[in-house]
């Protein structure tokens, strides 16, 4: 939009509309700069140095911190590290899935009520999110905590044994991050559902399509933009999620923000932290790159924009 | 259920290919009637759309479901198309009782008035789409998407987008879309109100020869009366979900059953009859005689069947008037009248002779034969 405003005038002004783009541009440009672009490259030239005395960086440039990342230590190779990785990995696609799969009809299901309804059913969605995500964890624990009816019917169950609790546990960690993300992946769907093409849907049922393939052919390709935009917003902070593993899943729910955050703090090797955060980095790039491949193929262009 | 449907499918001339290309080209196979029998519908507690509809549509008929918005001609569409179900009543198509039977199983399509078509598919995915659902296999699906394209004259527009077609385009393609799935009965729902007029007239000419050369049904819904009248073997005017006259066009056009049909079909010339004795009725315009009055309370006057004289002229069926008003069309010329105290409208086509002008005396003729009557 800008861009043609700019390139529409430019011809008749071009010193003044320079100036004006100057001025508006600059401003964001620095905050950019300054709060973006600087840290990123400190922090990727910190992954490339060695860990001095209390893990800071210094020098010479060395690819410790990689080879760290990828197992080998002191003591030869252990899987720690991508059991981190793959954890993070799991973690994030079972609790995506799982948004998904509770978010598409909540969504359908709001979108089919009274008007005046609504906007109460999305707020009702959307409160939860008020309450900073720790006292979340917090109430959490204490709902799944050793002894806690949850618990103790899940023991009864025989899905855990006996006196231990849900918490801490992975089950908990995909938990906290599917009651967290959840809205996120409803409010996108909810307005894709809204401007739903209801014709579109009839056009397919009177071109003899079951209501599955109606469904697969003139619903979800309509839905398929929210449902893109759904996942980008949940996937991505799910893999860098670092509260909900540290609080619901105890030393053995670890994930790669959990990591990346160790080693700022306590474990104290700066390189080894900065390594992992290009990881971390890297993975969300080729999941945006996957997820804009598949929205091409499957949306069939430009609808989908992420 | 699947295996009626089965069935139906199989008897279809569609099944063997030669057998199919020849009956497509010429005669093409049976067309089905509709019958509707005490339709009911009603949305919420008070909004009735449909109050017990019985009808007829004839095999290979081009039929219109004529009304204002809200008079329930777009209901009855959907529930032909089974996008409705309704309330109670049956409704048949080609003799089989299709009420239960739900829209993916009906041998019925419908060009949609925002035309529906699958923004995420080509053209001809769009085109191919419901023989793709029958599972008609690829190379069929082709060749019948290649075939009905030739008919409708897309010509090269079956490999764009759709986010590429015009709107006259799209209408075309949505037409296509359902044609080629050969069904009983092709349902329409103001496939044109959304063209500018110079295209929707030459769509309408398109439509028409479609309609003539395949000889398949058409249940047509326009709240366009000219629109109906050019398009339409039968119209049947609907106002407050119940049908109100079923006829030709003429015959809607020329003897409207009441008021209100009258009045939707364009005729302002409707006058009370205050006293009546045997032909002759008596209305706000003086007293006038009538071959076949018949006994309905108002009277029409269609303006084409007026003459004016110039000047004062005394005989029978003459009324004394004044031009108010006149419209000059070039082929015609339309007058308002003062006659007593109430006003006529005249339509008189232009032949060269005198047209009167605003202002002057004349008197007004209408035949006997011209004049009827009507209930309110």
């Amino acid at each position: 939009m800008t861009d043609t405003g700019v390139t529409a005038s430019s011809s008749r002004s071009l010193g003044r509309e320079t100036r004006h783009l100057l001025w508006t541009v600059t401003p964001g440009a620095l905050w950019i700069l300054l709060f973006l672009v600087l840290p990123s490259v400190y922090l990727m030239s910190v992954a490339f140095m060695s860990s001095g005395p209390y893990g800071l960086p210094q020098m010479p440039l060395s690819l410790d911190a990689f080879e760290r990342l990828a197992g080998f230590g002191f003591l030869g190779w252990s899987p720690g590290n991508l059991y981190t990785l793959l954890r993070s990995l799991w973690q994030t696609l079972v609790s995506t899935a799982l948004v998904v799969v509770i978010a598409y009809p909540v969504a359908y299901y709001i979108t089919t009520c009274r008007a005046k309804w609504r906007p109460l059913l999305l707020l009702a969605v959307v409160v939860p999110s008020w309450t900073n995500q720790v006292i979340r964890s917090f109430g959490w624990m204490n709902l799944l905590a050793p002894g806690t009816p949850l618990s103790d019917l899940a023991a009864s169950l025989g899905l855990i044994s006996p006196h231990m609790g849900l918490y801490p546990s992975n089950f908990a960690v995909t938990l906290g991050l599917v009651y967290n993300f959840l809205p996120f992946m409803v409010l996108p769907l909810y307005s894709a559902f809204e401007r739903l093409d209801v014709a579109q849907v009839e056009a397919a049922q009177d071109l003899y399509a079951n209501p599955l393939r109606t469904f697969r052919h003139a619903i979800f390709p309509q839905t398929l933009p929210g449902l893109l935009a759904g996942i980008v917003l949940v996937a991505i902070p799910a893999f860098g999620m670092y509260v909900v593993s540290e609080l619901l899943g105890g030393g053995k729910g670890m994930m790669l923000g959990n990591l990346v955050a160790s080693q700022f703090a306590g474990a104290a090797n700066w390189p080894l932290g900065a390594a992992g955060a290009i990881l971390m980095l890297l993975a969300t790039f080729l999941g945006l790159f996957v997820m804009r491949r598949l929205g091409k193929r499957l949306g069939g262009g430009e609808q989908v924009v992420i | 259920m699947s295996e009626t449907m089965t069935a139906d499918i199989a008897d279809r001339p569609g099944s063997d290919p030669a057998a199919e290309n020849s009956a497509r080209s010429e005669t093409r196979r049976q067309a089905s009637s509709i019958e509707m029998q005490g339709l009911h519908k009603r949305f919420g507690h008070d909004t009735v759309a449909l109050d017990g509809v019985d009808l007829t549509i004839r095999a290979g008929e081009f039929f219109t479901l004529l009304g204002p918005s809200g008079c329930g001609k777009t209901t009855l569409l959907r529930i032909l198309a089974g996008l409705e179900a309704p309330d109670a009543g049956a409704l048949a198509v080609g003799g089989r009782d299709i009420t239960e039977v739900p829209p993916h199983r009906r041998s019925v399509n419908t060009v949609f008035q925002s035309y529906a078509l699958f923004p995420h598919l080509s053209v001809r995915d769009n085109l191919a789409f419901g023989l793709k659902m029958r599972g008609l296999p690829a190379a069929e699906r082709n060749a019948r998407v290649d075939e009905i394209a030739g008919f409708i004259q897309l010509g090269d527009l079956v490999e764009r987008r759709v986010d590429q077609l015009s709107g006259g385009q799209r209408q075309r393609i949505a037409l296509a879309r359902a044609l080629v799935c050969e069904p009983d009965v092709l349902l329409l729902d103001e496939p044109l109100s959304a063209l500018d007029a110079g295209l929707r007239g030459q769509l309408q000419v398109e439509l028409l020869r479609v309609q003539q050369r395949l000889g398949m049904t058409f249940v047509f819904v326009t709240h366009d009366q000219d629109e109906a009248m050019v398009m339409s073997d039968r119209i049947a005017v609907l106002n407050g979900g119940s049908i109100q006259q079923v006829g030709a066009p003429r015959e809607v056009y020329e003897r409207p059953v009441n008021g209100f049909v009258a009045r939707f079909m364009g005729h302002d010339n409707l006058f009370a009859i205050r006293a009546r004795d045997g032909r002759r009725l008596t209305t706000a315009l003086g007293t006038l005689d009538a071959e076949d009055p018949g006994d309905g309370a108002l009277l029409l006057i269609r303006p084409e069947t007026l003459d004016l004289l110039p000047g004062a002229v005394e005989g029978p069926n003459h009324l004394p008037a004044t031009v108010a008003e006149r419209l000059y069309r070039g082929s015609h010329a339309e007058f308002r009248l003062a006659v007593g105290d109430t006003t006529l409208q005249a339509m008189v086509s232009n032949r060269g002779r005198h047209l009167p002008e605003v202002g002057e005396t004349v008197t007004v003729t209408v035949a006997p034969e011209d004049l009827v009557t009507l209930s309110e």
